[in-house]
């Protein structure tokens, strides 16, 4: 049901985000999705990686914080109302949403989801019985 | 005009002060002899008895006190008589997690009083005058130190305490404040506030008395021009009674010590040997008169320089100069002590490595204090929530340990500047 995100801590300096990025392109890995959360000192860089095992350990070894963390990793029609369809089932089971994050893939008609609630599990299931459908690393690193 | 609070000691001959130093030295020493089992051991251990404390010149056969000292007989291991006599603590803000808590007798608090009473004398303070008092009342010496002088000069005293700044300015005009007490920040900030509220024409102040930080001779003019006033200096630590340890007369060229009641020595701050007038080093005082607690050769850590003459304002007290430093890494923010060591403690106790920097300012004369703090990835979350839950609770330790708030910024792993390998802990930006 879940996927590894890979979340990079960056402080709030211009340049930090690309020596991240050039760090993970130069080993070769490729990004599939990547949101940040800014405040005024620090920001959060979340990424959808091909192999986050070995993204983690380059960027640690490039002296960055750096961890893995399980995210929900959504399908959701991609026709106007979805997504607040997704979220209404979660706020009914008095779920908080601690982040979300979507992107839509060239000639699908289902939209990409990250979501990462304060309850992943009982919103899984929550989900799961509202007939939405979770998708896998391998498909997500398949959708180009 | 009164020039002085007390001309006979003030402008006492070098010849009377030392015999009634010698005197005065002599009954302490076997009062604390007596009382004080933890600095009899302290005696016993160097081999040096009350009988062979005869003058001044035997002085430095005494053992020394430390921070250390009090930190270990705290709270009531240097207090040298019984509880009934005493009727007041103050306090410092703490150090390495212990407070550090003195105790006064009546007596004792009108000695410290007359002390402050030298000082608002010594600035032109009489019965006539209006005096403010801006430090903070409390565990803090600072306001009641000056409040216990003004009480003695026979002045009005307006007990402000710190804070609510446009008040304290309707006050200074309504009532026709002369004479204002407070840190050398607090009242250049007062200066900026008067010059936005217009309010300068208003004022009525001829001196002030600012003490519990460092400040320049820079900050003292730009104060004088703002306020219209005389700025004076005036030194003091909680564990040998609080302000008025010494305080400046109107030549304004260093700090006349209350020598009737603490006795200065300047020494080697490595060798502990004593030093002669002139010389700079660490400045060490022994409580002569104080009965509740008398510190016996007490190492402050401040370097100056101490000098002997006649002063052109006619005091004949010992003289000592501006400070100079510190022999340790002690530092001062807003007239807190504040040591690394103590906000060490307060991150590993939160779960962060020792790896911070401390980077002290002034922004609007007020002292900021922002500790950095390398994250690790066991500290790191995915979640914004998380991360400032987390800067929210060392800032809120940091507040409970320090009494002053500190802003909390979470940097990159190795981002600390090292020199030679050691991280710089202390980045001072201060001008002062």
């Amino acid at each position: 049901m879940t996927i590894e995100q890979l979340s990079v801590f960056v402080e709030n300096k211009s340049g930090k985000l690309v020596q991240v990025l050039k760090t993970l392109g130069g080993a070769g890995i490729d990004l599939r999705a990547m949101s940040i959360a800014d405040t005024a000192d620090f920001g959060i860089l979340r990424l959808i990686v091909s192999e986050p095992d070995r993204a983690r350990d380059i960027l640690r070894d490039a002296g960055y914080v750096v961890i893995l963390n399980s995210v929900l990793p959504l399908a959701v029609d991609d026709t106007p109302g979805s997504l607040a369809g997704v979220l209404e089932a979660l706020s009914e089971a008095e779920i908080g949403v601690e982040y979300v994050y979507a992107f839509v893939a060239h000639g699908k008609s289902r939209a990409h989801v990250i979501l990462r609630t304060t309850d992943d599990e009982t919103a899984a299931s929550v989900l799961s019985r509202r007939g939405v459908s979770f998708m896998s690393a391998g498909e997500i690193l398949r959708t180009q | 005009m009164q020039l002085y609070y007390q001309p006979d000691i003030e402008r006492m001959s070098y010849d009377e002060m030392k015999s009634l130093q010698d005197r005065r030295l002599k009954e302490q020493v076997a009062h604390v002899y007596k009382n004080v089992a933890y600095y009899r051991k302290l005696m016993d251990e160097k081999g040096v008895a009350p009988g062979d404390i005869k003058s001044t010149e035997d002085l430095r056969k005494l053992p020394f006190l430390t921070k250390d000292d009090l930190r270990d007989a705290y709270p009531y291991g240097l207090l040298a008589v019984p509880l009934r006599d005493a009727v007041r603590i103050q306090s410092t803000s703490g150090t390495t997690g212990r407070r550090v808590v003195a105790f006064y007798t009546r007596e004792d608090i009108e000695l410290w009083s007359e002390c402050c009473a030298r000082a608002i004398v010594a600035v032109g303070g009489a019965r006539d005058d209006v005096v403010q008092v801006c430090y903070g009342y409390g565990l803090f010496t600072g306001g009641p130190g000056l409040d216990g002088g003004s009480h003695k000069v026979g002045s009005l005293t307006l007990p402000m305490s710190s804070g609510n700044t446009e008040r304290q300015i309707q006050f200074m005009c309504d009532l026709g404040t002369t004479i204002i007490c407070c840190t050398p920040s607090y009242a250049a900030y007062i200066g900026e506030t008067v010059e936005e509220m217009g309010a300068r024409d208003k004022l009525k102040l001829k001196a002030g008395i600012f003490g519990a930080e460092a400040w320049s001779e820079e900050m003292r003019r730009g104060i004088e021009a703002k306020l219209g006033l005389k700025a004076h200096d005036i030194y003091g630590l909680t564990e040998i009674s609080g302000p008025g340890v010494s305080f400046e007369c109107c030549e304004q060229t260093g700090l006349h010590v209350n020598e009737d009641h603490f006795m200065a020595e300047i020494i080697d701050p490595v060798t502990g040997e004593v030093l002669p007038y002139g010389e700079k080093g660490e400045i060490v005082f022994t409580s002569i008169t104080k009965k509740a607690f008398p510190l016996m050769r007490y190492r402050t850590r401040d370097i100056c320089v101490l000098t002997r003459g006649t002063c052109s304002c006619g005091r004949t007290l010992v003289k000592m100069s501006r400070l100079m430093g510190r022999t340790d890494d002690m530092l001062i923010i807003r007239g807190v002590n504040v040591f690394p060591s103590q906000i060490e403690t307060v991150l590993i106790n939160c779960g962060f490595q020792a790896n911070y920097q401390l980077i002290v300012d002034r922004v609007n004369f007020s002292d900021t204090l922002d500790v950095r703090v390398e994250l690790t990835p066991e500290m790191f979350s995915d979640t914004v929530r998380k991360l400032e839950t987390r800067e929210r609770e060392l800032r809120d330790k940091l507040k409970s340990m320090l009494g002053l708030y500190a802003k909390v910024t979470l940097v990159e792993p190795k981002s600390i500047a090292r020199s030679e390998g050691k991280a710089v802990r202390v980045i001072d930006k201060r001008k002062i």
